[in-house]
């Protein structure tokens, strides 16, 4: 089996790692795991949490790599990080970073955080149109429920106020 | 206007007065990362867009709402010398990141010591809560009413898919790290620890020692928080960290029965030793004496020993860090004296605390 980092000397290292449940194994040859030493359990140096992402990170991009035309290209337009220097650093460098590496992040964040929605608090000020989808989202849910049971009343209603949010929303 | 305040004292309010459970939850911090839509991340900014962001956020301490959270000092890195800047990581008032790595790097403390809002840290705001005991839910509580002042003044970078943008992948989302540090000797102790620890990591949180990534745990002292940001609401998060800390306070408190029941008289020697070595050592490192204070306030917990209080050894755990030792000692000690004045401290603390 050749090392899946270079792809040209046999992986004689072999190691699986586990993030949240999710299992994902390794096969590297002894330069490239020594270049990323912060990987093989039991060697002394820093470990951090960044190290570690950025372990992943990289891992990501190979795997990616063969897929992908040219992953190296992506860059972010408005701070000019581009998703290799982020891969190694395993920090954005800017809100848009977020944007412009957006396809790639979905299976990062599914791996560091099992999800890659928000669910959680929102902004009053510039969040108002999020909170307006989000009610809306509630309604349909309480109106599938309402046709379920037969409740065609209380259907009508939630059906109007979710007419009167949309509208809210497209001004 | 001085950061003095909070070096002379190592005692913060917080830790003076108690809170639920406080014989086995020390303490329960809640932290929120934000950024400010214009600026990069601390990371890529320069010099010139990290002191609008200084300026910028030192600008909401004039919101007269803030008022209800206490009087907020805004102190900049730079006027600290490396000694204050120690002293305040000690007391969990500011990280060891934003103390040696920040460019313009700031905090906002206010006059209790349970409010500290560092700003460009790893992102431009981070604000902090923390309180005595087992109180995760009104650090939050606190956190986000503070939060939302902020929000008022300034424009978040919020991303309606990912939520709060941070710079750390590992905080998007909501932000929010809430932790939890508990003493856990009986569980240690009945080598029980490990399962519990283990089991804990399986649901989404993390184990670490009392001085945050990367730090061993000295002193049966173990910090708890949530590992996910993305996905799970606030309330979520909360609530899934106070069940499991409840659960371990529930096995944490069965083991010091079975201890006290099934071996009180080996639980007291150990607890006794620990005193003893504590009230006359010469010499103390600070891995022994994080150890024997451990055993101290077990012993005090049970009943084993009294004339001490846990104010006392709460006040111990920060004044034998490095900064704080050197600091009572006026700067008078060689590097190698460390331990010898350490010892010193903590014979006349618990001295003090007996008369």
């Amino acid at each position: 089996m050749l090392c899946q980092e270079c792809g040209k000397r046999p992986a004689s290292l072999h190691f699986s790692k586990i993030v949240n449940g999710e299992k994902s194994e390794y096969h590297l040859c002894e330069t490239c795991a020594r270049d990323k030493g912060e990987l093989i359990p039991g060697t002394s140096g820093g470990f951090s949490i960044h190290n570690l992402l950025s372990g992943l990170l990289n891992f990501e991009t190979v795997e990616q790599g063969k897929r992908a035309s040219n992953p190296e290209n992506l860059r972010c337009e408005v701070c000019g990080m581009t998703y290799s220097q982020f891969s190694k650093m395993g920090r954005f460098g800017c809100s848009s970073c977020y944007k412009y590496f957006n396809d790639r992040l979905d299976p990062l964040f599914k791996r560091v955080h099992g999800s890659t929605v928000h669910t959680g608090k929102v902004p009053v000020r510039v969040g108002g149109e999020i909170l307006t989808k989000r009610k809306i989202q509630d309604l349909k849910r309480h109106l599938q429920d309402s046709i379920n049971h037969e409740e065609f009343e209380t259907a009508a209603q939630l059906r109007d106020e979710i007419r009167e949010l949309e509208r809210q929303i497209s001004e | 206007m001085s950061a003095l305040r909070f070096t002379e004292q190592p005692l913060s309010h917080w830790m003076k007065t108690t809170g639920a459970e406080s014989d086995i939850v020390i303490s329960s911090r809640v932290r929120i990362a934000r950024n400010l839509l214009k600026h990069p991340f601390p990371l890529l900014a320069t010099n010139q867009h990290l002191a609008e962001v200084q300026e910028e956020l030192k600008e909401v301490l004039t919101d007269s709402r803030l008022k209800t959270f206490g009087e907020l000092l805004p102190i900049e890195l730079s006027q600290l010398d490396e000694l204050n800047k120690k002293m305040l990581v000690e007391k969990h008032l500011i990280s060891p990141n934003l103390a040696n790595e920040s460019r313009n790097g700031a905090v906002f403390i206010s006059d209790d010591e349970s409010l500290s809002i560092m700003v460009n840290e790893e992102d431009h705001l981070r604000i902090q809560c923390l309180y005595p005991g087992f109180q995760i839910k009104e650090a939050w509580e606190k956190a986000t009413a503070v939060d939302d002042i902020f929000e008022d003044h300034v424009n978040y970078a919020f991303d309606d898919r990912r939520g709060y943008l941070t710079s750390c992948p590992t905080n998007v989302g909501t932000g929010l790290r809430a932790s939890v540090m508990m003493h856990l000797p009986a569980l240690v102790l009945t080598q029980q620890i490990n399962r519990i620890l283990s089991a804990v990591s399986q649901i989404g949180l993390t184990v670490r020692g009392i001085y945050g990534e990367g730090s061993e745990a000295m002193g049966n002292l173990f910090q708890i928080s949530n590992q996910i940001t993305l996905g799970q609401s606030e309330a979520e998060i909360i609530d899934n960290l106070r069940s499991v800390v409840l659960q371990i306070i529930g096995h944490e408190k069965a083991a010091r029965e079975r201890l006290i029941n099934e071996s009180r008289l080996r639980v007291t020697d150990r607890v006794m030793r620990s005193f003893g070595i504590l009230s006359y050592a010469a010499m103390i490192d600070s891995k022994e004496s994080a150890q024997r204070l451990s055993d101290v306030r077990l012993g005090v917990d049970l009943g084993l020993i009294e004339g001490i209080t846990p104010q006392c050894l709460n006040e111990l755990m920060v004044l034998t860090q490095p900064g704080f030792l050197y600091k009572s000692y006026d700067g008078k000690m060689e590097p190698g004296e460390m331990d010898t004045f350490r010892a010193k401290l903590i014979r006349e603390k618990l001295g003090n605390s007996l008369k």
